[in-house]
C-alpha cells in the first residue's frame, strides 16, 4: 500500500508547489472565466433569456455554473500542460525510470490537478451572493463534492492528451478544438432546449453536460424547480463518475503506450 | 560477475539502425564508458539500459534480472543520470531529493539520513535548500549524481554526464563517479563522446554507427595504435602538411591550426620537422595515442565528437 500512495502522495505534492510558485496560474486561471463571466454574463444579461428556465432567472444567474465549469476546465488544462513540460525539460524521464507503475504516476498528476481546480472552484463560490441565489451548508458542500469529480475527470482528460503531445503549441489547438467546445456543448452557455436537432445529440452524449447539470443541481438544492429542464442529480453523478473512471483509465493506457520520452 | 550482459541487442527507430546488434559483459565495482560520437546509438543503448525503450530484439541481464520482461525489478537497483536535467528548477534540492526518495518508497527518519548522507558526499549540504534554477551547471550536475544515487543504486547510468561542464567542474564530476565505485562499490556505466571522459574509466566501449567496435581498458585500445602522434600548431597548416608530405611521406590530419601526423619514430620526427622548416613551426609536441587515434584506426574515419570537445 505504501509502495502505491507515497509515489502519488509525492507526485501530488510537486504539483501543488510547483502551483504555489507560479503566481500567474493563479491569476490566469481565475481571472479570465471571472472576465468572461462579468462580459458575457452582463452583456447577454439584458437580450438573452435562456430556453426553459423558469422565471426570473437572468442569464448571469444562468451562466454562473457554466463558469465555475470553466474554471475546473482551465485549471485541469494548466495542470496537464505541465506534462508536457515536464517531458519537454526532462523531469518526467525520471518518475519513468522509477520503480513507481504508471498508475501511480497518471493518479499523482490527475490529482494534482484536480486539487487546484477545486481550490479555484471553491474560491469561485464566493460570487454565488451576487447571484442572489440563497446557499445552505448542504449545497455548498455537494457542489465541492460535484467539482471535485469533474476536476478529476477534466484533469484526466487533459492527461489523455498531454501524454501524447510533444509540444504546449499542440495542445493550444486541441484545447481550440476539442475541450472549448466540449464546454460549450455542455449547457454552460446554452440550455439544450430549443437547440437545433444534431447540437441537441451532440450535448446529451456530451459528459460534461451532465457535470454543469450536477452543480446546477446542487445549487438549486434547496429549490430544483429553478434548475429547470435538466438531467436528475442522481443520472448526473452517475455519469460524470463513469467520465472520471474512463479517463482516468485511459490517462494510464496512454502513459503505458508511451514508453519511450523526450 | 557480470553485472551486465548483453546479447546481440538491437534497435531501430523506423528503418534507421540505431544499434546494430551489439554484445558486451560488465563487471561489477566497474567504471565503464561508451565513448562514441553523435549518433554513433550510445543514447539509445542508454535509454534501453535504463528501461525506457523496451527491449525487441536481443538479450540483456542487469543484476541478474531480464531486461525484456523484468524491468521493473531492475528499476530499484539503478540510479539513472540523463543528459537532460531531470531536476525540477522550481523546486529546492531538497524537495528534488524528496520527491525522488519517495518515489523509491523512501520516507521518514531513513529518507532524511539519506538525503544527508548524498549531500555530505557531494558537498551538496549549504545548498540544499536553494532552487535548482538557482544552481551553476557544475552544481546541477552534482545535485543530479545525488538524486540518482539517493536510493543507494547497485548501478549508475549516466548519459553524458559532462555535456556543458567546464574543465574543471568535469574532473570534480569524474573523481565523484570513481568514489562511488570505490566507496560505495556501485557500478558506473556512462555514455559519452569527450575522450577525457572515457581516458578515466576502468573499461572503455568504442561505438561507431550502432556497433561496439571494439572493447578493453584505455592502455589496452591505445596498442592497438602501434605508432606515436605528433601534434604541430603552425599558421600555415595547408602548406606545410603538403612539404611533410612531400619530405617525409607522411600523411596528416589537419585540426583547427594544427597537424596531427602518426609515425613511427615521434621523436626523431619532431627534430627533423623542426631543423627542416624552422619558421613555420610555432610549437611541436610528441605524444602516445590517444583514444581518438585508436578511434580513426578502428572505423576509418575521425571521431565526429571532436566539435564539441573543443567548445
Amino acid at each position: 500500500m505504501r509502495r502505491f500512495l507515497l509515489p502519488v502522495m509525492t507526485i501530488w505534492w510537486r504539483e501543488i508547489i510547483r502551483f504555489r510558485r507560479q503566481r500567474s496560474r493563479w491569476v490566469s486561471a481565475i481571472a479570465q472565466p471571472l472576465v468572461f463571466w462579468i462580459l458575457l454574463g452582463g452583456g447577454l444579461n439584458a437580450s438573452f433569456r435562456p430556453a426553459g428556465v423558469p422565471e426570473g432567472t437572468d442569464y448571469i444567474e444562468y451562466f454562473y455554473p457554466g463558469i465555475v465549469t470553466l474554471v475546473l476546465l482551465f485549471t485541469a488544462i494548466f495542470a496537464t500542460i505541465s506534462v508536457v513540460q515536464d517531458r519537454r525539460e526532462g523531469f518526467l524521464q525520471g518518475v519513468l525510470v522509477a520503480p513507481v507503475s504508471r498508475w501511480c504516476v497518471v493518479l499523482g498528476q490527475a490529482l494534482g490537478g484536480t486539487t487546484l481546480a477545486l481550490l479555484q472552484g471553491a474560491l469561485f463560490l464566493c460570487f454565488v451572493p451576487v447571484i442572489g441565489v440563497p446557499l445552505s451548508v448542504v449545497s455548498v458542500l455537494s457542489m465541492i463534492g460535484v467539482m471535485m469529480l469533474l476536476a478529476f475527470g477534466l484533469t484526466n482528460l487533459g492527461l489523455m492528451i498531454a501524454w501524447r503531445m510533444e509540444s504546449t503549441q499542440g495542445f493550444h489547438a486541441i484545447m481550440n478544438l476539442i475541450l472549448i467546445p466540449i464546454w460549450l456543448l455542455s449547457g454552460a452557455f446554452f440550455p439544450v432546449s430549443g437547440v437545433p436537432v444534431l447540437l441537441e445529440w451532440a450535448m446529451k452524449f456530451n459528459p460534461l453536460t451532465y457535470g454543469v447539470a450536477a452543480l446546477r443541481r446542487c445549487l438549486y438544492l434547496g429549490n430544483p424547480t429553478i434548475a429547470g429542464e435538466i438531467p436528475q442529480l442522481t443520472l448526473s453523478l452517475l455519469v460524470v463518475s463513469l467520465f472520471c473512471a474512463v479517463t482516468y483509465f485511459s490517462a494510464a493506457c496512454m502513459a503505458y503506450r508511451r514508453p519511450n520520452v523526450a | 560477475m557480470a553485472c551486465i550482459e548483453v546479447e546481440n541487442l538491437r534497435h531501430a527507430y523506423g528503418s534507421r539502425q540505431a544499434l546494430a546488434g551489439v554484445t558486451f559483459h560488465i563487471s561489477q565495482r566497474e567504471l565503464f564508458a561508451f565513448l562514441g560520437p553523435n549518433g554513433s546509438g550510445k543514447t539509445t543503448l542508454f535509454k534501453m539500459l535504463s528501461t525506457l525503450i523496451p527491449v525487441t530484439h536481443g538479450q540483456a541481464r542487469i543484476l541478474g534480472y531480464n531486461l525484456v520482461h523484468e524491468s521493473s525489478a531492475i528499476r530499484k537497483h539503478l540510479g539513472v543520470v540523463f543528459q537532460h536535467p531531470s531536476l525540477d528548477e522550481k523546486l529546492t534540492v531538497l524537495e528534488n531529493l524528496r520527491h525522488h526518495g519517495h518515489l523509491y518508497g523512501l520516507w521518514g527518519r531513513s529518507l532524511r539520513g539519506r538525503i544527508q548522507t548524498v549531500l555530505d558526499h557531494l558537498d551538496l549540504g549549504d545548498r540544499a535548500g536553494d532552487l535548482v534554477e538557482t544552481l551553476s551547471g557544475g552544481l546541477q550536475r552534482r545535485a543530479e549524481l545525488a538524486k540518482a544515487m539517493l536510493h543507494q543504486p547497485k548501478v549508475l547510468l549516466l548519459d553524458e554526464p559532462s555535456t556543458g561542464l567546464d574543465p574543471g567542474a568535469r574532473r570534480n564530476f569524474r573523481a565523484s563517479l570513481a568514489r562511488l565505485r570505490d566507496n560505495d562499490g556501485v557500478t558506473v556505466v556512462l555514455t559519452t563522446h569527450i575522450l577525457d571522459d572515457a581516458e578515466g574509466c576502468d573499461r572503455v566501449g568504442i561505438l561507431d554507427a550502432g556497433q561496439l567496435v571494439a572493447v578493453g581498458t584505455p592502455d589496452e585500445l591505445k596498442e592497438r595504435v602501434a605508432a606515436d602522434v605528433v601534434m604541430i600548431a603552425t599558421d600555415a597548416p595547408e602548406q606545410l602538411r603538403m612539404k611533410i608530405s612531400q619530405q617525409f611521406g607522411y600523411e596528416s590530419i589537419l585540426l583547427d591550426r594544427s597537424l596531427r601526423v602518426e609515425c613511427r619514430q615521434g621523436h626523431e620526427f619532431v627534430r627533423d620537422v623542426i631543423t627542416a622548416f624552422p619558421d613555420e613551426i610555432q610549437s611541436a609536441r610528441f605524444g602516445k595515442p590517444t583514444l581518438e587515434d585508436v578511434f580513426i584506426k578502428l572505423t576509418g574515419h575521425r571521431f565526429r565528437g571532436e566539435e564539441e570537445q573543443h567548445q
